[in-house]
């Protein structure tokens, strides 16, 4: 009997990620939920720009490119047409907080019935490694050499924190993926956050609190433990909102 | 008995499976090289995997299938 | 055959959108085209459309290309800065080949400008209105009855085009009062099979996207682009000739001041000139073989606008330079009278124009 491969949700294409990459375990829990829910035929999935920008070759699914920041914008348009459809964006942190904020916090504050998967790993590293609006104080990056200094590059945003103060959003969760524990419940997180656009229940967002080995300059291994050393104490695990509770 | 298969050609030896491993029997291949020139890993003791897919959560590459 | 009705230049947009089957309409006030999201939002929920109105004109375009994904026909409109803001959304549009309809009421510029009736868009929806290399289809409106039959035009073009189109308003076409036959109600022709709309277990997925890393593939996306661009060069290029049969001057006008220009026009023949008007209504692709011809005919051209000339550049193009192009034009939201047209057609025709 198998007990693990390969979700049907994600297609034959081999993923351009580097080396111990963890957008290539998130992208195999949202297919994993979408699989598990049987709506790959009505899923439409929107792309950002960023390191995810081809999680359009990987998902089964019908996808839509969304220009840097947008994708909440685009998915708004998607799920107003097919209501029926499930419609979801996987998003980065300099997408999704940065250039995207804007289309974030109104998405969620219109409670549009989408499902958002954000990828937290406090830096852009499709450019290179560059401050990201969640890299850390004092965290070193290409464009915060001296690391981030918060009297000038200002402080990293705590966005599950900060959408948690809208009454839109239905689920709001932050996990992370770097060990065995964490991904099962990043899976369970996921696939919540899917049914409930499912069953019509609202916004929900997943912050994945995730890696980034080569900009970070760790194997990937120690890159697991940074998340863990580094990352949670300042971004903590946890339910921001669920309206079921 | 739990049997794992590897896609070598896929593996990018990131190791991340090597440290979820309970039992320490997977490691990175020390002979092997596969066409993208990474060291695919590999199952030391084929008579101790208990089949408990920890591995293959991990991986981020979806090359471990896991039956048992 | 629809009945006639007395309606505003931006509500007949409005009416017409939805009778061309949109159902679908993002938007963000701006003065002076907010009536059309006024008509919409009263409207669209009473006959299961979507009205929203989105927190930028960023977030209304992208939200326009999210629709427009699945294959649904979408709408925004918008004044001159909001639509400086929508040229990167308008930009992917074109990118991934997607149609919508873009509406711009254009007021006075740059900058927050003034919110009264202006041409100065021109350059900006004629050079492709966003980064990289590409056209919109430009209709330029002159009566809200043009209004109401360019928008079902517009989404037509688009959709057998893949392309977004743009209805180049001026605040005096969206804010002014006129009778209307709307058009009958419009059924989209066209399939779109490459649509975003689920797969259903039935197909290949679809991708919607405008990025490309290899040159050489997208060269070749941009290639066959404007090979349609040719096509519709070749194909949809629309004006109208006014009093042009022995005309020696030629007024290349369009919108309000190609109105204002027939009345120029009419008191100019009174007096023994020869004046005639072409009145471009498609912007791009631009009538320059109908100019070329008419300069074969006529002595001189005056090109009258509401900016500093654009347009006047285009004539000069069209008719590779073989006869002078003067302008008349008033700017910052003032508007030319018939007398001050008159007076430069009567300048032209002293200096040697006919």
């Amino acid at each position: 009997m198998i007990v693990f491969q390969k979700p049907k949700a994600l297609t034959d294409a081999v993923l351009h990620y580097c080396p111990g990459c963890t957008h290539g375990i998130v992208h195999r829990l949202v297919a994993e939920a979408i699989d598990e829910l049987g709506i790959q035929g009505r899923t439409v999935g929107v792309a950002p720009v960023g390191c995810s920008v081809m999680a359009y070759n990987y998902f089964a699914c019908d996808m839509i490119e969304a220009a840097h920041g947008r994708a909440p914008a685009v998915a708004t348009g998607v799920k107003r047409a097919m209501p029926e459809n499930i419609v979801f964006t996987y998003q980065g942190d300099g997408d999704l907080a940065s250039i995207g904020m804007c289309e974030t916090v109104h998405a969620a504050a219109r409670g549009e019935n989408i499902t958002i998967i954000f990828i937290n790993n406090a830096i852009y590293g499709m450019t290179g490694g560059q401050m990201a609006p969640t890299t850390l104080p004092g965290q070193v990056t290409q464009t915060s050499p001296y690391g981030r200094d918060v009297a000038t590059q200002g402080h990293p945003i705590r966005v599950c924190e900060l959408l948690s103060q809208l009454d839109g959003p239905a689920y709001l969760e932050r996990v992370t993926v770097n060990n065995v524990k964490n991904v099962r419940n990043a899976k369970k997180a996921i696939l919540k956050a899917f049914k409930n656009q499912v069953e019509g229940k609202g916004f929900s967002l997943v912050e994945v609190v995730s890696s980034c080995p080569t900009n970070w300059g760790m194997t990937p291994q120690k890159a697991l433990e940074w998340i863990d050393e580094k990352m949670l104490p300042y971004y903590p695990l946890g339910v921001y909102r669920d309206k079921e509770a | 008995m739990a049997k794992l298969t590897v896609n070598e050609e896929l593996c990018k030896g990131c190791g991340l499976c090597v440290g979820a491993c309970p039992k320490h029997i997977l490691a990175l291949s020390k002979s092997k090289l596969n066409k993208k020139g990474h060291s695919p890993v590999e199952l030391q003791k084929p008579e101790d995997c208990i089949g408990c897919a920890f591995c293959a959560t991990m991986c981020p590459d979806c090359v471990i299938t896991v039956e048992k | 055959m629809q009945e006639k009705v007395l309606m505003k230049g931006n509500e007949a947009i409005a009416e017409a959108a939805i009778l061309a089957g949109c159902r679908h309409y993002f938007g963000y006030p701006i003065t002076p085209q907010t009536e059309v999201a006024a008509y919409m939002a009263k409207k669209m929920p009473k006959i299961g459309g979507v009205f929203l109105q989105a927190e930028s004109e960023i977030a209304a375009i992208n939200m326009v290309y999210g629709v427009a994904s699945t294959g649904k026909r979408a709408m925004t409109s918008s004044s001159s800065p909001g639509i400086a803001l929508k040229c990167e959304g308008i930009s992917y549009l074109a990118g991934a080949d997607l149609p919508a309809l873009i509406v711009n009421v254009q007021r006075g510029g740059p900058g927050l400008g003034g919110i009264q009736p202006s041409q100065s868009d021109y350059f900006l929806a004629t050079r492709g209105p966003g980064h990289g290399d590409f056209h919109v289809i430009v209709l330029a409106p002159a009566s809200v009855q043009e209004m109401a039959d360019m928008t079902q035009l517009g989404f037509g073009l688009a959709d057998k085009y893949r392309t977004p189109v743009m209805l180049l308003a001026d605040g005096t076409m969206g804010q002014m009062m006129e009778p209307v036959v709307l058009p009958e109600p419009q059924e989209i022709a066209v399939e779109k099979p490459w649509a975003a709309c689920g797969t259903k277990m039935e197909r290949e997925h679809n991708i919607v996207n405008s990025l490309y890393l290899s040159p050489s593939e997208l060269e070749r996306t941009n290639l066959e682009r404007f090979e349609r661009y040719a096509q519709i060069e070749r194909d949809e290029v629309r004006w109208e000739e006014y009093c042009m049969e022995d005309a020696e001057i030629c007024i290349v006008s369009c919108g309000i001041t190609a109105r204002i220009s027939r009345n120029a026009i009419v008191e100019a023949r009174k007096r023994g000139i020869k004046v005639g008007m072409l009145r471009p209504i498609t912007l791009w692709p631009f009538p320059k073989a109908a100019l070329a011809a008419a300069a074969e005919k006529v002595k001189s051209f005056i090109s009258v606008e509401l900016n500093m000339g654009q347009m006047k550049e285009d004539v000069e193009l069209a008719i590779r330079c073989k006869r002078p192009v003067h302008l008349c034009s008033r700017v910052g939201g003032m508007i030319p009278s018939p007398e001050e047209i008159l007076a430069k057609i009567e300048e032209v025709a002293k200096e040697g124009g006919c």
